[in-house]
């Protein structure tokens, strides 16, 4: 075990990663890479769709990317002037719990990109006329999005495993409740939402790490907001009853894209490294592993059919996705089906445990050489205080997983008599 | 900024490129093959692309079921693609595993089953992606613009394949088409990462040195002429929203007049990034947004340029706002290309498009798989050394004249094609529940 750590030396660890508060709270993780010329930075603060009225769906997200249309001391053009003269990039999005940004830049111009980073999180104005644009630009995505097999599938799977909660909505809202939203929603979403508490920042890159202390406490340190809300408590989600299935149908589609799954372990759960292990068996290792393997090599019934694990603090899901034939669709819900149950009868081979340990500790060094992949480690780090040697835990408890484990984890999560179904694409093909 | 590298031809005529990157312990190893559909003959669209599936179905040494796993079992990643004028591998592992990329890749470079079972298996599963593809209005959109664009040359066909040639096209076609093109005289390995150049050269020479070379003619590409004209096409497909697409025959890669239009492309539409691995920058100061998105009549505008062995294409896509109308949005669009046509660009426009290149340049090099890419990439087209190496250098050199004499020589409305799509908005979705059982 120590060879392998020792292997793993420069994997990000609390010898190299900086942890710190600024005056008002924000907390900053910090790690330099000399060997590039460029700069990342991520974040997020507490300014999720959960906050989002029923009747404006889609309210967090709208807010998010209104940010930078116009702030108290620069208008959207001179933002983005600034921004694209230098090849620089600063986005926001919102998640169910978090506002999220991300940016990146020349080492040269992080001060910059940290000026404009503290205007439009802290002084944003959100003019009408701007507004008015990116409204429309938003009610048009989602018309594009009604017309998309994969994400009206996926849209369709939260709804049925989370049924009214609010994982089950959809972040980017329905064209009804953006329709609705007005800059005054804006304004006050953000006033009461957006503040210092419980937001985190990460840098990465060609950075030094006192001077960018000094930075981010001069640019953001100041900040406060009394009427910052408190963080909201969700309920966790209990998942449907019995087993569901929905079709969207969209004419004019040639294909057809499927979800299915049940409820998955929370990210701070025991078993959720078991589970992600798992997961790699399942439908990650090599080609999409065993439901890759019988779904487009053995079947050939899609080009791609995986799976994938998503958490939070409360809960995750667990899914498989394929796009297939609409004749074929029937088939592979079976193939997969009996492949889930296989997963959750018979332990994994000696073999495909030993495979899979050895492809995600031994990906780690690719997952994390950009200077953005990095970041967004530390993010995790924090979010789900994982420690700063993280990855080193990551290694050991890998290393310590077994069949039994992962067999337990699948019979805990993956229950066949509540699997939820999901797809759209053409009109169902009745057999 | 081609940083120091090493390249070499073995005497069986393989291309050979390496560079020594110390950052982290990874390497990145690139398998990059001169064949893609412009090497394919009517009735055989799509062979390229199927022949690259068919590099995963196995060999002696790594029989189907191995070979994926090879190289996930040592921490790795790797995939494939074909495009217009090639076809690559590529794998990024740990430093210490390397060697498997280098005995993989050599394997299959010359020993591939193409199995028959595994050929009628990925037939449909090829078929699968091309339903999927044909799920996308602007996919659908685009290969009836790039159809249009050409006469007779092979660019006028999609990498994928037609349906009907997916459909015909048996194994044996196959088997000669990977025996005809794959070979190391017909290939160029780029590997960047953490090795020592003298003891990767060695392994390269042990595993490659002996693979002998193949030799054939290759067919003879029809002469495509000029467009004669603009021409229109229009597609009609369910949705709400509309799009315009503009296409222009572009220079070649090689050709300096490509570096001016990439940057005439940053002026008007925004930047294109060249990288493969990291994403590009924002575009909302880009002439096209300023003019019409800020106007609201479109909600969103892309450029599109790529490099290319023979004359390709340049496109801009458009979105159109629901309130607007592809007359509206067409006139708008010539105005923004005749000023380029009219005018100079002012000096610190031209300037503030080389920094967004120079700046993406950098983003794509903090990825070593990236920087492998470049290699291969570039050897394509031209010489890496020259072409990747001088890239900034050439961006530079260019004047407010050059990109107006390259937006008069290609952006002629009179040899251009104009894609509209049309949505069908009678068509609605709707939800089918059923019991679990």
């Amino acid at each position: 075990m120590n060879d392998l750590l020792e292997q793993y030396r420069s994997l990000p660890s609390s010898t190299d990663i900086h942890r710190s508060a600024l005056s008002n709270g924000i907390t900053v993780l910090m790690r330099p890479n000399r060997n590039s010329a460029a700069v990342s930075l991520a974040g997020y603060l507490s300014a999720g769709s959960l906050f989002d009225p029923m009747e404006k769906l889609g309210l967090a997200d709208f807010t998010a990317q209104a940010l930078k249309y116009g702030t108290a001391n620069y208008t959207f053009q001179q933002i983005y002037d600034l921004l694209e003269s230098c090849g620089a990039n600063l986005g926001y999005s919102a998640s169910i719990h978090n506002t999220n940004f991300s940016g990146r830049c020349l080492s040269e111009d992080l001060p910059l990109l940290l000026e404009l980073l503290r205007e439009s999180l802290t002084q944003p104005t959100f003019p009408d006329e701007e507004v008015g644009m990116l409204k429309d630009q938003l009610l048009t995505s989602l018309q594009i999005r009604a017309q998309d097999t994969r994400a009206m599938a996926a849209n369709t799977f939260d709804q049925l495993l989370y049924g009214s909660h609010v994982y089950g909505l959809p972040t980017e809202g329905e064209l009804e409740t953006v329709q609705q939203i007005t800059p005054q929603d804006l304004r006050d979403f953000h006033n009461a939402h957006y503040g210092p508490r419980g937001m985190v920042i990460a840098v990465t890159g060609d950075i030094n790490i006192p001077a960018v202390l000094t930075l981010l406490e001069t640019t953001l340190g100041g900040w406060l907001n009394p009427d910052q809300s408190a963080e909201a408590l969700l309920a966790v989600p209990s998942g449907p009853r019995t087993g569901e299935r929905r079709h969207i149908t969209i004419p004019g589609k040639y294909q057809t894209d499927l979800v299915m799954g049940t409820l998955g372990p929370a990210r701070t759960a025991d078993d959720y490294l078991k589970a992600v292990l798992g997961n790699n068996i399942l439908g990650q290792f090599g080609l999409m592993g065993r439901i890759g393997d019988v779904v487009r090599d053995q079947a050939g019934l899609a080009y791609h059919a995986s799976t994938s694990l998503h958490a939070t603090s409360l809960c995750g899901a667990w899914e498989v996705h394929a796009g297939v034939n609409p004749a074929n669709l029937e088939q592979a819900i079976e193939l997969i089906r009996k492949e889930l149950d296989r997963f959750r009868t018979i332990p994994v081979y000696p073999e495909e445990l030993a495979d899979s340990k050895a492809n995600l500790i031994g990906g780690l060094p690719v997952s994390l050489e950009s200077n953005a992949g990095v970041a967004y480690l530390l993010l995790r780090i924090e979010r789900f205080d994982l420690g700063l040697d993280y990855l080193h835990d990551f290694i050991r408890t890998m290393q310590s997983i077994t069949a039994e484990h992962i067999l337990a984890a699948a019979r805990r999560y993956l229950d066949l008599d509540r699997l939820v179904i999901a797809s759209a694409g053409p009109p169902l093909v009745k057999n | 900024m081609a940083d120091a590298f090493t390249s070499f031809t073995l005497p069986n005529g393989m291309r050979v490129m390496l560079k020594e990157i110390h950052t982290v312990p990874l390497i990145s190893h690139w398998m990059w093959y001169r064949v893609g559909s412009r090497h394919e003959l009517p009735g055989q669209t799509g062979i390229s692309h199927w022949v690259e599936h068919m590099q995963f179905k196995g060999t002696d040494l790594f029989p189907a079921g191995v070979l994926d796993k090879a190289i996930s079992r040592d921490g790795g990643f790797w995939n494939a693609m074909t495009y217009l004028d090639w076809t690559a591998y590529y794998e990024t592992l740990p430093a210490e595993h390397i060697e498997l990329a280098l005995q993989l890749e050599s394997d299959r470079m010359i020993n591939s089953h193409f199995d028959l079972e595994e050929v009628e298996s990925e037939r449909t599963v090829i078929i699968s992606e091309l339903e999927g593809g044909k799920n996308s209005p602007v996919q659908r959109l685009s290969e009836a613009v790039q159809e249009k664009c050409f006469d007779l040359h092979p660019y006028r066909n999609e990498v994928i394949g037609s349906e009907q040639d997916l459909r015909s096209i048996q194994r044996d076609d196959l088997y000669q088409y990977y025996r005809r093109h794959y070979s190391p005289n017909n290939a160029v390995l780029a590997i960047a990462g953490d090795f020592d150049t003298a003891a990767m050269r060695t392994l390269v020479e042990q595993y490659f040195a002996d693979i002998p070379p193949y030799t054939f003619e290759e067919h003879t590409l029809p002469v495509e002429a000029p467009l004669q004209g603009a021409r229109e096409v229009d597609v009609q497909g369910p949705g709400d929203t509309a799009y315009l697409q503009v296409a222009y025959r572009a220079p070649r890669g090689a050709d300096r007049d490509f570096f001016a239009l990439l940057l005439l492309d940053s002026i008007l539409s925004g930047p294109t990034s060249l990288n493969l691995f990291s994403a590009g920058i924002t575009n909302k100061t880009s002439r096209l947004y300023q003019r019409l998105v800020r106007s609201r009549q479109a909600v969103s505008v892309y450029g599109g340029l790529s490099a290319t062995l023979d004359p390709y294409l340049y496109d801009v896509l458009i979105t159109l706002h629901p309130q607007s109308d592809f007359e509206t949005v067409l006139t708008a669009f010539d105005e923004e290309v005749k000023r380029l046509q009219d005018e100079f660009v002012p000096q610190e426009e031209l300037e503030r498009a080389v920094k967004q290149q120079r700046a993406m340049l950098a983003y794509g090099n903090e990825n070593i798989t990236n920087q492998a890419f470049w290699m291969g990439f570039a050897e394509m087209y031209a010489s890496y050394e020259d072409w990747y190496g001088n890239l900034i250098a050439v961006l530079e050199s260019i004047t407010p004249a050059d990109l107006r004499r390259v937006a008069r020589q290609y952006l002629d409305p009179e040899q251009r094609v104009v894609g509209r799509y049309i949505p069908d908005h009678s068509q609605v979705a709707q939800a089918e529940d059923d019991s679990d059982e």
